[in-house]
């Protein structure tokens, strides 16, 4: 099993108290398989994505990653994972504006140590970026930007990919092309893939769909 | 890994050029003027360091005769056969070179140019001609005047020759006569009392620091406190730059950690690239402060030469200390400037928000507490002023009063600005002093600088025009003899005396000697009685009828700086001389003297020191006669035009001195500023940059890009101006902190205070063209802003 999930709690503070945002969550996944993570806004979709990417520790609970359990990871371990193990693809794009198309891609791999700069090429071509290697971030559309961030993910073969809304900021047509390219990356490199999305016409799409609401699987 | 991550981080300047211009820029004129202002004072260091090893003065002990004196052969011969292990000196002067005459076979070992040491060819030192070492220039002063091997050396202190005691003896023509005596540090057991043999003389103890050294420590501390203020100045532009840096790259970094970068590798590498960058910009403004101190030493050494009659080395010598130093000023200013923002990373929690704009919101928080902080300082400034002594406790005087004035300008300006909203009439007016609100944090460590700088120069330009009109009139007052004549030798002065006596309407003879007055290097006076003193001098406070004490010989009047530094008043008694006391009765201005001094009549100064020879006169005339008896003084005893200086001459060489001396500040004082106007360029020019969302939304809702262009420019002026007139009462407060409280304790005399409207009102207009020079380029890129860059905004609101 790829991640395993049991018991995961976590809460924030807040001027009125902690509040509660995931109460107990389990959640399994393997690799080659596709996992849709919907829910209402608040519903603790993002947190949990956090909480397995490594970006952030549960208050209780464990979570497997590829046999590793995160909760008790120290911040260099975790960054470990982060590197060689998991892959984040956020809606925000987050890619690093200094640096070209071509230099954003090949990041996480350089930082994993698995540069392959032919598989850089394979994705650079499969998602229609070779016309824009050599421009910076600010010079590209919103959907161009999250076709880098998908490839910068996929061009470190992480064995689990994590996309959060990875489509949200795009238009219907522009976020199905770009999913239908993701999947078929994550086909071919054997990675399990967790998405969150609100879009029910997108998680159709995945293997499995698993829907939270107040903290809880439901 | 470690090259991605580098990879990542170095690109942020590539793509940012202006940020790493500002960064090293800012830290290069920091360390220049820094490391120009030590450059200078390590010179003049090591001149008189130099000047004291040779002379012994700092390490040994010694016997000096009374003052004006000198000590017999045959004294010091007494002293040798009954034990005391002493080595005879003798000094003076030829052709404006101080010559030593020292003995090798007795002098202590580290003493002159030549050692007992195997190789040493001291045979060459002491026979046939005789060997004199000095500096290149030295030794081509006294080259063909003097009949010895002119020798090379390049430790030796500017305009100091060295040469075995018979030659220096033979070229100052002193032959049997000794100046003092250096004491060995080992004496032997059985010596016989030296009240018994040489009850003339008198032990002095080594000095732990020579007399030149002390006298010029306040101006090489004036000098270090112009430095650090301009190095603040430059560091307020670091910090600046560092913090928006960060900022800028703190999306970045929490891309980086969320990819699995470890963030002790991070901040590790930021560390790193932040000391190449400062390793950078310290080479280069070593570089630049190198240039500043060649450029300023030739003043400085003028300076300390006519004020102290230190003699420092015009060149500049690069020194492994000095530059090392420098470094580390750069290096160490960078990690003040850099440590809150690396520690704020440190901490940053991976999943913090990107806030392009924290940075310029940064400073506006806790502004209770700055304000606080302000009052804080600006209160210690004022008991400092009030209760504190010293020319230290003067600079943290100094200190508090600038920062905390800085750190409580953002402050007053914000209540300023809230006034002009609420006078805000249109819609477009509410909104640009709303907008100038928020702007007021990111520009404030601009503005903060610019308000050090400028009241800087306000402060030092009056404390200048202040001392210079006062000079002035005391020059007026004091060198009121129409013509003053320089004998060779005392026989040519007894001729001369006897020459004009029948020209002239009074002979003033000007004597004196060099003594310790009230345990102060001083000089006593000898004065004529003539209404020429009575009539010019005056008084800063006297007994009535001060003058006819002391004519009657039954009174001493001193200047202000042995009355300050001695603690002394009116009616105290001080020891002019073995068992002559005499109470004080008058305090004289004595501006430009660094030492104390005193004035007794003709009659009681030739009854004490009766060696003393007049060789210098004060002469009144008519001033329409003064040519015609120059000329008849040339012809009839061959005087050279050093020997015969008129008023006008004495006044222009007095005043030279003086300009010279605030030479260094004023290039100082101007180079702030320039640091504060590129301060002001270099921070609007970055918030220009963050600006557009902001102002996209006006323009969408209808001003134009030109309008906000103009508005930009606007508000930088407005900023400059109320930041001038706020460091006009700064700038006054620190001239009357460096008048009457720095100078005292510096130079031992106060000054009054005069104010300069007009002086003010152009180096506001020069602040203004400066800060609307600044302002005009970042206008003009808003002004030209694509249309595209500003939809951006909407299009793309992350």
């Amino acid at each position: 099993m790829l991640l395993v999930a049991r018991n995961v709690e976590k809460s924030f503070p807040s001027a009125d108290g902690p509040v509660a945002v995931l109460r107990g969550i389990g959640l399994d996944l393997c690799a080659h398989e596709t996992l849709a993570l919907t829910g209402e806004s608040g519903s603790g979709k993002s947190t949990l994505l956090h909480l397995i990417g490594g970006l952030d520790a549960p208050d209780a609970g464990s979570i497997l990653v590829d046999g590793h359990d995160i909760a008790n990871m120290g911040d260099k371990a975790r960054a470990k994972m982060r590197r060689e193990t998991v892959g984040v693809i956020f809606q925000q794009f987050n890619l690093i504006p200094s640096l070209n198309v071509s230099d954003n891609i090949s990041f996480q791999a350089r930082l994993a140590g698995r540069h392959d700069p032919a598989w850089d090429d394979t994705l650079i071509t499969r998602m229609g970026l070779g016309a824009h290697v050599h421009k910076f971030p600010e010079q590209l559309s919103g959907g161009q930007q999250q076709r880098v961030a998908i490839a910068r993910t996929l061009a470190a073969r992480p064995a689990l990919v994590l996309a959060d809304e990875p489509t949200g900021n795009l238009d219907e047509q522009t976020a199905d092309a770009v999913l239908d390219i993701m999947l078929q990356l994550v086909a071919e490199t054997g990675a399990g893939l967790l998405m969150v999305t609100h879009s029910q016409r997108l998680a159709k799409r995945m293997g499995r769909r698993v829907h939270l609401r107040a903290g809880h699987v439901v | 890994m470690i090259r991605a991550g580098l990879q990542a981080l170095l690109s942020h300047w590539w793509r940012n050029p202006l940020q790493l211009v500002t960064l090293l820029g800012g830290l290069a004129l920091a360390t220049a003027l820094w490391s120009g202002v030590q450059g200078v004072n390590a010179e003049a260091r090591q001149s008189y360091d130099a000047a004291a090893a040779t002379l012994g003065e700092v390490q040994f002990a010694q016997l000096l005769p009374a003052s004006g004196d000198q000590i017999s052969e045959a004294t010091y011969i007494a002293l040798r056969r009954t034990g005391w292990l002493v080595s005879p000196v003798i000094e003076g002067r030829r052709e404006n070179v101080r010559i030593v005459g020292i003995d090798p076979l007795t002098a202590p070992g580290t003493i002159g140019p030549i050692t007992l040491t195997p190789g040493t060819d001291v045979a060459a030192f002491l026979t046939g001609r005789g060997q004199v070492f000095g500096t290149t220039q030295t030794l081509a002063a006294l080259r063909g005047l003097i009949d010895a091997d002119l020798v090379e050396a390049s430790d030796i202190a500017p305009n100091v020759a060295i040469t075995d005691i018979g030659v220096a003896q033979r070229i100052l023509g002193l032959e049997g006569q000794l100046s003092r005596l250096i004491v060995a540090p080992q004496q032997p057991l059985g010596q016989a009392s030296l009240a018994d043999i040489a009850p003339q003389l008198t032990l002095r103890q080594p000095q732990g620091g020579t007399d030149v050294a002390r006298l010029t420590d306040s101006f090489h501390l004036n000098l270090t406190a112009f430095g650090l203020l301009a190095f603040a100045v430059g560091i307020f532009i670091v910090n600046g730059a560092i913090g928006l840096a960060f900022e800028q790259r703190r999306s970045v970094v929490r891309t980086l950690r969320a990819l699995g970068f470890p963030l002790h590798v991070l901040i590790a590498l930021m560390a790193v690239e932040l000391l190449v960058l400062a390793l950078v910009a310290g080479g280069l403004g070593i570089f630049l402060g190198y240039l500043i101190a060649a450029a300023l030493l030739p003043d400085v050494a003028a300076t300390l030469r006519g004020l102290y009659g230190a003699e420092v080395s015009g060149d500049l010598q690069l020194r492994p200390s000095w530059w090392l130093s420098g470094m580390a000023i750069a290096v160490g200013g960078t990690g003040m400037a850099a440590a809150s923002s690396l520690w704020r990373l440190a901490r940053m929690p991976l999943l913090a928000a990107a806030r392009p704009r924290a940075w310029a919101m940064a400073a506006g928080k806790g502004a209770g507490w700055k304000g606080l902080i302000s009052v804080a300082l600006l209160l210690a400034s004022l008991l400092v002023i009030v209760l504190g002594k010293g020319l230290l406790l003067g600079f943290f005087a100094l200190g508090a009063l600038l920062i905390g004035a800085a750190l409580g300008l953002p402050l007053v300006l914000d209540r300023v600005l809230a006034l002009g909203q609420s006078m805000g009439k249109s819609v477009t007016a509410s909104w640009f002093w709303a907008d100038t609100r928020q702007q007021l944090p990111g520009l404030s460590l601009a503005l903060m600088a610019l308000l050090l700088a400028m009241a800087a120069n306000v402060g030092v330009s009056t404390m200048v025009s202040s001392f210079r009109l006062t000079f002035v009139g005391f020059l007026d007052q004091r060198l009121s003899s129409e013509l003053y004549v320089y004998a060779d030798d005392p026989a040519q002065a007894e001729q001369l005396v006897a020459y004009l006596a029948p020209r002239v309407d009074a002979i003033l003879p000007i004597q004196s000697v060099q003594a310790d007055l009230a345990g102060l290097p001083s000089e006593i006076y000898g004065y004529r009685q003539h209404a020429t003193y009575s009539d010019n001098w005056q008084f800063l406070t006297s007994v009535d009828d001060a003058w006819g004490v002391l004519g009657r010989g039954e009174g001493v009047i001193i200047n202000e700086q042995l009355y300050r530094r001695a603690n002394l008043n009116l009616g105290d008694e001080i020891l002019i001389a073995p068992a002559v006391y005499l109470p004080i009765v008058g305090i004289y201005g004595d501006y430009g003297n660094p030492i104390g001094q005193a004035v007794v009549t003709e009659a009681l100064f030739v009854q004490v020191f009766p060696t003393s020879v007049p060789l210098r006169f004060g002469l009144r005339l008519p001033s329409q006669d003064v040519p015609a008896l120059s000329a008849s003084l040339r012809d009839e005893f061959g005087l050279s035009a050093g020997n015969l200086i008129n008023q006008a001459g004495i006044k222009a060489f007095s005043l030279n001195v003086f300009e010279r001396t605030f030479t260094v500040t004023t290039a100082l004082n101007f180079l702030t500023l320039a640091v504060a106007a590129f301060a002001i360029l270099m921070s609007l020019l970055t918030l220009a940059g963050m600006r557009l969302p902001q102002l996209a939304p006006v323009w969408a809702l209808g001003l134009t890009r030109a309008q906000i262009g103009r508005l930009e420019l606007v508000r930088a002026i407005i900023l400059a101006v109320v930041t001038t007139l706020l460091a006009l009462p700064l700038g006054l407060a620190l001239a009357w902190v460096l008048l009457a409280v720095v100078n005292v304790e510096a130079f031992g005399w106060r000054l009054p205070l005069y104010l300069f409207p007009l002086d003010y009102l152009r180096l506001g207009a020069f602040a203004l063209i400066a800060a609307a020079l600044a302002a005009l380029w970042p206008a003009i890129r808003l002004a030209r802003t694509p249309a595209t860059d500003l939809l951006k905004v909407f299009a793309n609101e992350r």
